[in-house]
């Protein structure tokens, strides 16, 4: 009874995502190893051996697994398969992709997005984004999982497991990377983040994201977000929606500013701790899950936020 | 290039779902049913490649009860050529929806598949991925951008971070993000159209498909509710309140 958790990172850093993660892994009860699979990944592979929790590393280092890319990242995982009982993945973008080509490949159904393990085989998912919960039992003798990660604490520090290298298994050579363009910044990563600030469509304009949002997240070290609306409009980049089809978040604190709270959005964000609310409707449907609400022109208060966060030492 | 659009018939995304009081599962008597929103996105960027003359069929096809036919009218309505139901009253879960694509490819031989990259009703975004795996062929998936070359497509894909493009050998599977195109409405003629266009119907049977879940459903419940807090007069109250009584800042 062994449970194999595929590590988020980027072959320099492992992501807060795999901390979270883990934490599912290990409540299923049964040692964990960690793959890391990557290209010059020792680093991150590294990281993973000091978590908490962790009996073994597992790192694929080649040049395939460089973006892990779903085509050879999941033929890996699979030639891995026959030790395990479980395999488990952050429900990240790359988590998405593999996961279920390794189930279907091991001819078993995934269990998506899970956010509580009851027992080993028992999970709670939320389901019609997140307006249920559903609880199912996974029938198949191997388990393929991913786990919401909003929804589980980051493992700690403090193991020191041994690292072994593993693969690289065949690859079929379908698929290669082009390209990518991420955003760099030193802002905390919008699924990790203790503080996140989100603006709808009510800011106008890409330019008010900045001149508004933006100080009050370097005041907060806080990560920006947005609603659908507002990326749609293209006044936010995509990665920054949250939401049942972008990222479901849960930070601390989350200041939700113009928008208007719709299930979708609302999907991605109630499970924050503390949730404040600047709307000029005071009818809007935030509301109704704020635990602070401030009824007013977002064009006033956000400049007003900024004096008063400086006085009060932030 | 053929291509097959796939579509699922779900609770409208307009709709505020009920959960049964026996915790059975989700109402669905009377409920306002349509296509998945990201399968619409598949069926437009489809007959877009249609329009671009990339693309020479567009079979849609769809797994579920007799009025999932009407979702691929729907398909038919916005530009794809040729509708196939399976057949079934039964919950087909995405492995086993997977299972009966596979064998839908192996009669019809697409070129490229599009589909949605989850469906809004179980939310799994699982499908697509594992019909490539399936079928062997690589995955184009959450796709933001496609472009079609010659035996390849590049998909620019929405990922954590940003945004990142593959190439991939056709055959070939392409997901759907909310921002790879903007479907459109289908007109009244093209909906009288689509009622002349040929829909075959086939079943889990008859493709040799075993449907039986993996997944026992013990049960659905409603999400812990949250209350509504307190409003605050003030930027300063609101700072104080998060400093003093929240302790989140």
């Amino acid at each position: 009874m062994t449970t194999l958790l595929f590590a988020e990172h980027d072959n320099a850093h492992l992501k807060d995502a795999t901390h979270k993660a883990l934490s599912a892994a290990k409540a299923l009860g049964a040692p964990v190893h960690v793959l890391v699979a990557g290209s010059n990944a020792r680093a991150a592979a590294e990281a993973a051996a000091k978590l908490e929790g962790v009996e073994k590393v597992l790192l694929a280092d080649a040049a395939p697994y460089e973006h892990q890319l779903a085509e050879p990242t999941a033929a890996l995982i699979v030639s891995l398969a026959g030790s395990y009982d479980a395999l488990v993945a952050p429900a990240t973008s790359k988590g998405k992709n593999v996961m279920p080509r390794v189930a279907a490949l091991l001819d078993v159904m995934q269990v998506s997005d899970i956010i509580k393990v009851l027992s080993p085989d028992t999970f709670e998912r939320p389901i019609y984004a997140g307006n249920a919960i559903q609880t199912v039992q996974a029938t198949d003798a191997k388990k393929v999982i991913t786990v919401r990660t909003a929804a589980f604490p980051a493992a700690g520090e403090g193991g020191s497991a041994p690292i072994e290298a593993v693969g690289p298994a065949d690859d079929s050579g379908l698929s290669s990377f082009k390209g990518e363009e991420i955003a760099q910044n030193d802002r905390p990563e919008l699924t990790s983040a203790k503080i996140i600030i989100s603006g709808g469509r009510s800011l106008g304009s890409a330019d008010a994201f900045k001149q508004y949002i933006e100080p009050i997240a370097d005041k907060l070290g806080a990560a920006m977000g947005a609603s659908r609306a507002a990326v749609d409009a293209g006044y936010a980049p995509n990665d920054w929606q949250v939401g049942q089809t972008g990222k479901v978040v849960a930070p601390d604190l989350y200041i939700a500013v113009g928008i208007s709270g719709a299930i979708q959005h609302l999907a991605g964000m109630k499970d924050s701790k503390v949730i404040v609310a600047i709307n000029k409707d005071e009818e809007a449907p935030i509301f109704q899950v704020a635990d602070y609400g401030l009824v007013g022109d977002l064009f006033t208060i956000l400049p007003e936020l900024k004096e008063e966060l400086t006085k009060a030492g932030q | 290039m053929k291509l097959l659009v796939c579509v699922k018939r779900v609770v409208d995304y307009n709709v505020k779902i009920r959960v049964k009081p026996d915790g059975s599962g989700v109402e669905l008597a009377n409920i306002k049913m349509s296509m998945n929103p990201f399968d619409e996105i598949a069926v437009e960027e489809a007959v877009r490649l249609k329009e671009q003359g990339k693309a020479t069929e567009i079979v849609a096809v769809s797994i579920g009860p007799q009025q999932a036919g009407e979702t691929i009218r729907t398909a038919l309505a916005m530009g794809a050529d040729r509708g196939i139901l399976v057949k079934t009253d039964a919950t087909v879960e995405p492995l086993a929806v997977a299972k009966i694509l596979a064998k839908v490819v192996e009669q019809e031989k697409p070129d490229l598949i599009i589909m949605g990259k989850q469906a809004i009703d179980d939310d799994a975004n699982q499908t697509g991925q594992m019909l490539a795996a399936l079928l062997g062929w690589p995955q184009g998936t959450f796709a933001f951008k496609v472009a079609v070359g010659e035996g390849s497509i590049d998909v620019t894909r929405e990922v954590d971070g940003g945004l990142q493009t593959v190439g991939l050998k056709l055959p070939a599977i392409v997901t759907t993000d909310l921002r790879l195109n903007e479907p459109r409405y289908a007109s009244l003629p093209n909906i009288m159209k689509a009622k002349k266009k040929p829909l075959d119907e086939t079943s889990p049977e008859t493709l040799g498909v075993d449907v039986a879940p993996r997944l026992k459903v013990v049960k659905t419940a409603e999400p812990g509710g949250r209350k509504a807090g307190v409003k605050v007069g003030s930027v300063a109250e609101l700072v104080q309140k998060l400093k003093v009584e929240a302790g989140v800042l």
